[in-house]
């Protein structure tokens, strides 16, 4: 399944999750947050939330700034 | 002198809101936030990078300072408003420093958008703290809306140029009814201390610190140009004369 993660083209297999999204590009637990297509994903519902061919999904964290 | 700096029921000691974009590495970070004092410090939202080294995140936790996610590099009130939700999902906080920026060569603040997020992102329960432009009637109207502080900038974000109006950061002061936090354009110590002086009741910088050829003693004369601009201003200035009047009693006969 064809999927854009984090502005990459990636390959996850089928039912994958949000969860599996964000272990592709980060084995950090704490302090990352997930947007599937625009929308966040709570932590909470990342093992639940299946993502689809052709799905967007940011994962995004605190970098120094401002 | 008991005198904290209080945005939305929080109380705070310092009045020193430290930014951490531009240090050369977190260890000359970690020093410099150590020796201004801060205890609430801004972060950026930004993709996750698997080769980075450090977290900022962890920096601020080992020392107790609160992390205040900001919006930077967002242009429309969608992103904004995208990019706080994520920092509170990250960070658990539901504090944003809301960025909405026009353009990159001047990073001044987008009224419009600006405004339009505030009201978005207040009405999903943030606790929201507006960069803005030193604008006295826009700084009302985001008060209006239910803005917990209004920030506006000196001068442009990383220019150095200190406070370009005065007369404008007076306005607001006296305008409003929630803090006013100078955000952007401090250059070195005596900017703050104005800041401060003009009523402000915090200062926010990063570049004049993070790019100091020393960073940590740049912290420290932030943090002493802050209290000292603060006490100044509880004082009371005595009034500018246009000739001398003497300080000591006239000689007799």
């Amino acid at each position: 399944m064809n999927v854009i993660i984090n502005g990459e083209p990636r390959q996850l297999t089928p039912g994958a999750t949000v969860a599996h999204a964000v272990k592709a590009v980060t084995s950090a637990t704490h302090g990352v947050a997930a947007a599937l297509n625009d929308e966040v994903v709570s932590r909470t519902a990342w093992d639940a939330t299946r993502v689809t061919e052709g799905d967007r999904i940011e994962v995004l964290t605190a970098v120094q700034g401002g | 002198m008991d005198d904290p700096l209080i945005i939305a029921g929080d109380r705070f000691s310092s009045r020193l809101i430290m930014g951490t974009g531009g240090a050369k590495s977190m260890d000359v970070l970690g020093r410099a936030l150590d020796a201004s004092g801060t205890e609430l410090t801004t972060v950026a939202m930004r993709r996750v990078d698997p080769a980075a080294r450090g977290s900022v995140l962890e920096l601020l936790r080992t020392r107790g300072i609160r992390p205040l996610p900001n919006t930077a590099g967002c242009h429309t009130a969608g992103e904004a408003v995208l990019t706080a939700k994520m920092a509170r999902d990250a960070l658990g906080t539901d504090w944003v420093k809301l960025e909405v920026i026009a353009d990159e060569r001047t990073l001044l603040p987008d009224p419009v958008e600006l405004l339009d997020a505030a009201e978005r992102l207040i009405a999903d329960g943030f606790t929201v703290l507006p960069y803005t432009n030193d604008d006295p009637v826009l700084a009302r109207r985001l008060e209006q809306a239910g803005c917990a502080a209004v920030m506006p900038l000196g001068a442009p974000i990383g220019s150095g140029l200190g406070v370009r109006n005065p007369h404008n950061i007076e306005l607001i002061v006296e305008g409003a009814g929630v803090p006013v936090v100078l955000d952007a354009g401090i250059g070195t110590a005596s900017d703050a201390a104005v800041a401060m002086e003009l009523g402000c009741d915090a200062v926010l910088l990063a570049t004049a610190v993070t790019q100091a050829q020393r960073p940590d003693l740049m912290a420290e004369a932030m943090r002493d140009a802050v209290i000292a601009g603060r006490l100044a201003r509880l004082a009371g200035r005595v009034p500018r004369r246009r000739y001398a009047r003497a300080s000591s009693p006239p000689v007799s006969g």
